[in-house]
């Protein structure tokens, strides 16, 4: 994928564009390729990196958006029936997850915040296994080794250091291999919200990642509301201005335009694998429904506000490209429609048979190593369980 | 065998951790240059380079949560807090996520960070720089939590903590930094296992349990019981978390009574802990009430009159006749 060169002339551009960034209050300027019209402008960086993106490419780009949003509606529904404990839903930021899941190569290891459901489908995590969180059957669910997709974490912003920390063993295995070694480069990606910004982590995070030049992208999803709190209320400039504060760059992104979301993580990661330190990119989108299935937007914002969002559709705009241009017929659609209902029947039927773990599970994992607590309290617990197992014998 | 003191004896444990493992490395505040305010990893940054000692940004937050990304790519960081009172702003990331992702993962994802706090009071300090936080993290599960009290354990216990796949917090002695000891670098003996208890003083009358910084004190209170007539067993924890019950347990069948001494406050302290577990498993041997000797439930008093809140001889002594009274 791509080449590791940066084009000529890349980082002036990108510095006179971060030098010349929104002060409080002013406009920031912001990426975009596709309009919300599905036409396709240009950018004199990321315009290079979008040429890059094949027909198939923006196939599979809608396809992975259209599943994922179906995929958000039967959760939703799980979660409305009683089947999930809560649901966590994405719909609107799908561009933005699909994009910048597509940009990373599999070597890259990615820190997710709850919500990245879209980068999961991305990086190969079997969506029913994502459930298993949400179904109250497990506190992770997948092997994060296995597609370098790391398990959620709820509290918020603390995995931005461990993609920190991450990155910095990826720049001391470098060190450590051999001269000959022909693993490709890695970088990490770190998503947090807008919301999370606000926390301490961020601001280590970023402080660690400056000072040691670490691979590492930050991608914030500005997704416009913690849950109830307004992005305002975390922040008085524009956050992709933020990390011209900690001296690297920063670039906020049309969050609800996957053309651009991908061409810009691209070069993100390419800058952080080729050794030029970390980037922040702030993908400026809108949850459009609510933050959880707890909480009730319409206590707290505007439906004007999200009728104009729903004008910026992610998924409206590159159906309405892929139209014009001819790149797709209405048998792709029909497909796509048909593939997004087989995965929603897919997550339903698994979802009810999410397998019931054992509390001796628990047990078996608090340590790594032998611990005599553990060993005590099992022990107990399994005498315990005995009484009750010999009083049905007794009453058999 | 060797003498040194207990920093000297963890400054050795540590170089000899980052000549034997490549994937270690130290991280914390001044602990490069300067080698720490206790300079207990001196001279480590000019052996082994700034990217196996390294030092960070002033954030304790930031320490530990890279260190456990450090982790989860393969490495084995042991992190320094410069002050038992300065681990708080660490707290969320030790006890929400580092003790808990080998649980999250189904034991998939290991986290093998060691997180050195050098604790306690007794050296006029001012305010955080004196305090004994060991039961907040013991209440955690996932965390392990030892604490030497002489040179020979430092040496080893350290290199013990840095090997073992589970997050372990080294809490060290901070007044004993400059008491020495023998060393054995060839031959761990009882510290092979950093997470069993020792039995340092053989006795009969009554047992006295202590860790980290008071294990002197409780053996001087000890050897002052000679002159009564008293023979007094002393054990030294050496591990918080798990805690050796076992070692307890039977010295307390064998004198019948028991002393526990901790700096932290008495109230929540694993003195409590020590004392439930106690009257559970050995009832019928006691001949008095568990008593514990700690501090009191106030902030760590000002240096001036930290010596009236500090467990002291006297104070054991005093615990030692009112258990032998009943």
């Amino acid at each position: 994928m791509g080449s590791t060169q940066l084009p000529p002339g890349t980082e002036e551009t990108l510095a006179a564009a971060t030098a010349k960034a929104a002060a409080p209050g002013e406009p920031v300027e912001m990426v975009q390729l596709l309009g919300p019209d599905g036409t396709l402008g240009s950018d004199p960086v990321f315009s290079d990196y979008a040429k890059r993106i094949d027909p198939e490419k923006l196939r599979v780009f809608y396809t992975d958006m259209a599943k994922i949003r179906r995929f958000d509606q039967e959760a939703t529904a799980l979660q409305r029936q009683g089947e999930l404990a809560l649901w966590v839903p994405l719909t609107g930021q799908e561009a933005a997850q699909i994009g910048s899941g597509h940009a990373s190569q599999s070597q890259d290891y990615i820190f997710p915040t709850y919500r990245e459901h879209g980068v999961a489908l991305v990086r190969n995590v079997d969506l029913a296994e994502l459930l298993k969180q949400f179904r109250g059957v497990s506190n992770g669910g997948w092997d994060p080794r296995e597609n370098n997709f790391h398990l959620y974490t709820l509290v918020l912003a603390a995995q931005t250091l461990h993609a920190v920390g991450y990155a910095m063993g990826i720049q001391r295995d470098q060190k450590l291999a051999s001269a000959d070694s022909t693993d490709p480069k890695a970088a990490v990606i770190a998503y947090f919200g807008d919301g999370a910004s606000s926390e301490g982590d961020v601001h280590e995070s970023m402080v660690f990642a400056a000072s040691y030049n670490a691979p590492v992208v930050f991608f914030c999803q500005n997704n416009h509301w913690a849950i109830s709190v307004p992005t305002e209320v975390q922040t008085k400039v524009p956050l992709a201005n933020r990390a011209k504060g900690y001296g690297f760059p920063g670039i906020r992104v049309d969050g609800n335009d996957v053309i651009a979301v991908h061409a810009v993580t691209e070069w993100a990661l390419e800058h952080a694998r080729e050794g030029r330190g970390p980037v922040l990119i702030e993908a400026y989108t809108y949850r459009v429904g609510a933050h959880t299935t707890a909480d009730d937007p319409t206590k707290y914002r505007e439906s004007a506000e999200e009728a104009a969002w729903r004008e910026k559709d992610p998924l409206d705009r590159l159906e309405k490209y892929l139209r014009a241009e001819g790149l797709a017929d209405e048998a792709f659609f029909d497909q796509v429609k048909a593939d997004g209902d087989e995965l929603a029947k897919y997550v339903r039927s698994t979802t009810h048979g999410l397998e019931v773990p054992d509390i001796r599970d628990a047990f078996a994992s608090v340590y790594a190593e032998q611990h005599p607590l553990i060993a005590e309290e099992l022990a107990w617990f399994e005498e315990y369980s005995a009484g009750f197992e010999s009083d049905e014998e007794a009453a058999n | 065998m060797a003498t040194m003191t207990i920093a000297k004896a963890i400054n050795e444990g540590l170089r000899a951790s980052l000549t034997n493992n490549p994937k270690s490395l130290l991280m914390g505040e001044d602990i490069g240059h300067l080698g720490g305010v206790y300079r207990v990893t001196d001279g480590l940054i000019k052996e082994f380079g700034d990217e196996r000692v390294v030092d960070t940004p002033l954030a304790e937050s930031g320490i530990v949560g890279t260190a456990i990304g450090l982790a989860l790519r393969g490495y084995s960081p042991v992190c320094e807090i410069q002050f038992d009172g300065f681990v708080y702003p660490a707290f969320n990331q030790i006890t929400t996520q580092l003790a808990k992702i080998h649980a999250r993962s189904l034991g998939k994802l290991t986290v093998p960070v060691v997180i050195r706090i050098p604790y306690g009071g007794g050296i006029g300090s001012i305010e955080h720089h004196s305090e004994s936080p060991e039961a907040l993290f013991a209440h955690t599960a996932g965390l392990r939590i030892i604490s030497p009290s002489n040179a020979h354990d430092a040496y080893w216990m350290i290199q013990k903590a840095i090997e073992c796949q589970d997050p372990v917090i080294f809490f060290e002695p901070k007044r004993r930094y400059w008491l020495k000891g023998e060393v054995d670098v060839e031959n761990a003996g009882l510290s092979e296992d950093p997470f069993k208890a020792h039995v340092v003083r053989e006795g009969t009358d009554a047992t006295i349990v202590a860790y980290g910084p008071l294990v002197p004190v409780a053996l001087a209170a000890a050897n002052a019981a000679v002159e009564d007539g008293r023979s007094i067993e002393v054990i030294d924890l050496r591990s918080i978390s798990p805690l050796d019950f076992d070692t307890v347990e039977a010295s307390v069948k064998k004198t019948g009574r028991l002393i526990v001494a901790h700096e932290a406050p008495t109230f929540g302290g694993i003195g409590g802990e020590i004392a439930a577990r106690i009257s559970e498993r050995a009832f019928l041997h006691l001949e008095a009430p568990v008593i514990r000797v700690g501090g009191f439930h106030m902030p760590y008093p000002v240096a001036k009159v930290e010596e009236d809140y500090l467990p002291d001889i006297d104070k054991i002594l005093e615990a030692l006749d009112r258990s032998l009274s009943y």
